[in-house]
């Protein structure tokens, strides 16, 4: 979802778009105004799901993210992940690959994997995880495992797994076994394809 | 029967007391922000504990079918910490918050000049966010601090039927209802009211304007106490329309003055699928 497709999303599903229209001139003219319009993007827009898991609030908060002036993006946005609620924060996340911020955001990231949330934890692992190291983001990739998380949320899975986490994997695996506990369908498919692929090298 | 607790702390609780509640009927709380055993000496002690309110113990809340709103503020006991003055300065970040239905708890502890200080300025940060007020009142010198809380409410302007009154008791009950204010009580195992006498007051002050919470926290306190004076207010003769407005309606009407009261089903299935909590992991 590009920033224009967020917008064209948002007029559809809360015809009139006005308020983030106004929100966002508002912004442009007075980049401080966002620390008390981002709360209320909700109250605003509503939360009705939009397309490919997003929803209105987040959309409205993204865009009103996008409004801010390039040098002060990173600034305004780590204010915001901050002080924000769970929604907010949440919204900050799934914001991050649409801001011109480079890897400034990789410390909200490392903040949300240190949650016991599973909104949070689900969006840190968007397309910005790109900019997490491999050892962060395989702990990650474990954690949505083992809070139960479906590894849908995880942007570039099979791009990305390696015979690491493999391992790791077959080790929550070994155990779940010994406890009689299931893991969860998508977490044993992951680690089948990626057993494959490490016989397939072996061969 | 549905009830809403209004002042209940909790962080001070475990997700075996949520599952209680849920059981007993409990489908909403208001979790005001304030104390807990411990002083705490700096700001962000404070902010990561609104983070709390607004982050953490929603989420845990949710997954027992119950949904969680806060009141936020600097609590009058640590008021009289200079090291905490700073509290107040970010007090308005979070009165912006979608969960946070009122400012509260304020009030008097000690009925200092510092509390009189913070006192006034947040009646001031709940009209200017357009948000109704949650007052605390003085465990000691309760009487006379009931009386001056009810001064400093008219001096600040705001409206008394946006600010409920609480903890109250038999001697401190007709003066805040004259006031205009709502009247809340904290039922207790031992201490600030019982069920048996608070089916008494409500007989005799009726069921308007009234809120009923278990203020349960970290200490001797009983989440289901809620449920307990709800049925002693069956057996005692109330009907059930009765208990449905001081258990739900009331509460709802009160905070719903913030224009942020959501009440939609919380439907534990619809979850981020799954979580650690139901599941004893972490």
């Amino acid at each position: 979802m590009t920033l224009d497709d967020l917008h064209a999303a948002l007029a559809r599903a809360v015809p009139p778009i006005g308020w983030v229209d106004e929100a966002v001139r508002q912004v442009r003219a007075d980049p401080g105004a966002i620390a008390r319009l981002f709360p209320r993007a909700a109250r605003a827009c509503g939360r009705a799901p939009l397309a490919n898991g997003w929803t209105a609030d987040e959309a409205a908060r993204a865009l009103l993210l996008a409004a801010l002036p390039k040098d002060r993006v990173a600034e305004e946005l780590e204010r915001l992940y901050r002080y924000g609620d769970a929604n907010e924060k949440r919204a900050v996340l799934r914001a991050l690959p649409l801001l011109p911020i480079g890897n400034a955001g990789v410390p909200l990231l490392h903040d949300a994997l240190r949650t016991n949330d599973t909104r949070l934890v689900g969006a840190a692992l968007g397309p910005y995880a790109a900019h997490l190291d491999a050892a962060t983001w395989r702990q990650g990739v474990l954690k949505c495992v083992f809070m139960g998380l479906p590894l849908s949320c995880v942007d570039g899975l099979d791009e990305r797994a390696d015979e690491e986490l493999r391992v790791m994997l077959a080790g929550l695996a070994e155990e779940r076994a010994a406890a009689g506990r299931p893991m969860a369908a998508d977490a044993t498919g992951l680690l089948n394809r990626l057993a494959g692929t490490a016989l397939r090298k072996e061969a | 029967m549905r009830i809403f607790d209004p002042h209940i702390h909790m962080t001070s609780r475990t997700t075996d007391d949520y599952e209680r509640m849920a059981a007993a009927g409990v489908r909403a709380l208001v979790e005001p922000a304030f104390w807990l055993g411990q002083p705490r000496t700096s700001v962000d002690s404070f902010t990561d504990y609104f983070d709390s309110l607004v982050g953490w113990e929603p989420f845990r809340a949710g997954q027992f079918g119950i949904r969680h709103h806060a009141t936020i503020a600097l609590n009058p006991k640590e008021a009289n910490d200079p090291r905490c003055a700073g509290v107040l300065d970010v007090l308005p970040r979070y009165l912006e918050k979608d969960g946070v239905v009122a400012v509260g708890e304020i009030g008097y502890d000690s009925m200092t000049p510092a509390e009189d200080t913070a006192f006034a300025a947040q009646l001031a940060l709940a009209i200017e966010h357009e948000l109704p007020a949650l007052v605390h009142t003085p465990h000691r010198d309760k009487a006379r601090g009931t009386e001056r809380t009810i001064k400093v409410i008219a001096e600040s302007g705001i409206e008394p039927g946006r600010v409920v009154i609480d903890h109250l008791n038999e001697v401190t009950v007709k003066v805040v209802k004259e006031s205009g204010s709502w009247a809340g009580f904290s039922i207790y195992p031992d201490t600030k009211m019982s069920p048996p006498r608070m089916v008494e007051i409500l007989k005799e002050f009726g069921t308007e304007r009234v809120l009923v919470n278990s203020a349960a926290d970290w200490g001797r306190s009983d989440p289901l106490l809620t449920r307990e004076t709800a049925d002693l207010m069956l057996a005692s003769g109330f009907s059930e329309d009765d208990v449905d407005l001081v258990f739900w309606r009331n509460p709802v009407a009160f905070y719903g003055q913030s224009g942020k009261l959501e009440l939609d089903d919380v439907d534990p299935g619809a979850q981020f699928e799954g979580n650690s909590i139901l599941r004893g992991g972490s």
